[in-house]
């Protein structure tokens, strides 16, 4: 499968349109939850032409493809301390632009501006929810897997909140070491 | 005259605690001022300062019939009124997550006492093995916040928990 995922033409993007490579299949993998210390350890730079990483992208999106609500899933959550992780925001209420399923590699914030609060969850921290202040406007860089091209994303709203958690997961930090205070983090379900 | 007095009341959680609490006290024409509730596990926990100026063991009276089915404890007391001394509020945001174990409280606060921060809110959050504490802390004027950092890190360390201390930001409108 490919996505076409360039930049917005619309918005008068002179930016090289880029699309996703194929992957091979993937395998579904377990996602490692909180207190793993995978999660809280910041990922290696990773050769995105290398098998090994084309392999891994392929899993995180297959993994990502099987998990409800997933909308994205990051290299420390299958248990490997590396700069790689897949976004999906198709069809979130929430999402304004979307770049469909993608893997980046080695990504990196260009800028964020125009920051709002929102309550986050993670499959790897399955009973808490957090509220994060996150930029709205993004521009990310990162390599693709298979070719390692670089590519430039600019987004916003829900997939700029994503690429943010996804990042941070490669760099060792969880929604919770962003949490705006004390109050902010709340359990999903409440035990009587 | 009136004077402040500490209401706390801890209990099994139900619908109409809060109600019930509040009526009572708005019965004796106590105001209520600064106030935290909030869902622990199943127990629901309240601490609000009220002026008035009905002595501590009326307000015993007044409380004792919402208490009356044993499901909750209240305890009401005098306490200083600082209002002339103002707390600066928090300019930092401690965040600490890892596996649970006995102790991980003590051992970061000790290590902000240490210097002075002073910790202004704090909640923790235990989640199967996942223990989470969030705390809005003060940092004293001219404190070596390499040195807070670097306490903390070994705090942190010793607890086998991981710690960051990030600035509040602040957007002035």
């Amino acid at each position: 499968m490919t996505h076409a995922v360039g930049p917005d033409e619309d918005a008068g993007d002179d930016r090289v349109a880029w699309t996703m490579p194929e992957l091979p299949p993937g395998t579904v993998r377990e996602v490692v939850r909180a207190p793993a210390e995978i999660l809280a350890t910041a990922g290696a730079e990773v050769d995105p032409t290398d098998p090994a990483t084309v392999a891994l992208a392929a899993d995180l999106l297959a993994t990502q493809a099987v998990s409800p609500g997933c909308v994205g899933l990051a290299a420390q959550q299958v248990g490997e301390a590396l700069r790689v992780f897949s976004v999906d925001v198709t069809g979130h209420p929430k999402t304004r632009t979307c770049h469909g399923a993608f893997v980046l590699c080695n990504a990196e914030v260009l800028s964020a501006s125009r920051k709002g609060k929102g309550r986050e969850g993670c499959m790897s921290v399955p009973d808490l929810t957090g509220d994060v202040a996150r930029a709205r406007r993004l521009t990310v860089r990162g390599q693709l897997p298979v070719t390692g091209e670089w590519v430039e994303i600019e987004t916003d709203a829900f997939e700029a909140v994503c690429l943010q958690h996804e990042i941070d997961h490669t760099e060792g930090l969880l929604f919770l070491d962003r949490v705006v205070g004390p109050q902010a983090v709340h359990r999903r379900q409440t035990y009587l | 005259m009136t004077d402040l007095l500490a209401v706390t009341v801890i209990g099994s959680d139900r619908p109409g605690i809060v109600a019930d609490v509040t009526a009572a006290l708005a019965g004796l024409e106590a105001n209520l001022e600064d106030s935290t509730m909030t869902l622990l596990r199943g127990q629901f926990a309240m601490v609000v300062l009220v002026h008035t100026s009905a002595p501590v063991a009326a307000v015993e009276q007044a409380l004792a019939p919402v208490i009356a089915d044993g499901t909750l404890g209240v305890d009401v007391r005098p306490v200083a009124d600082v209002d002339s001394q103002p707390v600066l509020g928090a300019d930092h945001i401690l965040h600490v997550n890892g596996a649970d174990r006995p102790g991980i409280v003590a051992g970061i606060t000790a290590s902000l006492a240490a210097h002075g921060v002073n910790v202004v809110g704090l909640s923790t959050r235990l989640a199967g093995e996942l223990y989470v504490l969030t705390a809005e802390v003060v940092l004293p004027d001219g404190v070596d916040e390499l040195a807070v950092r670097a306490d903390l890190d070994q705090a942190a360390q010793a607890c086998g928990v991981h710690v960051r201390l990030v600035p509040v930001e602040t957007d002035e409108l």
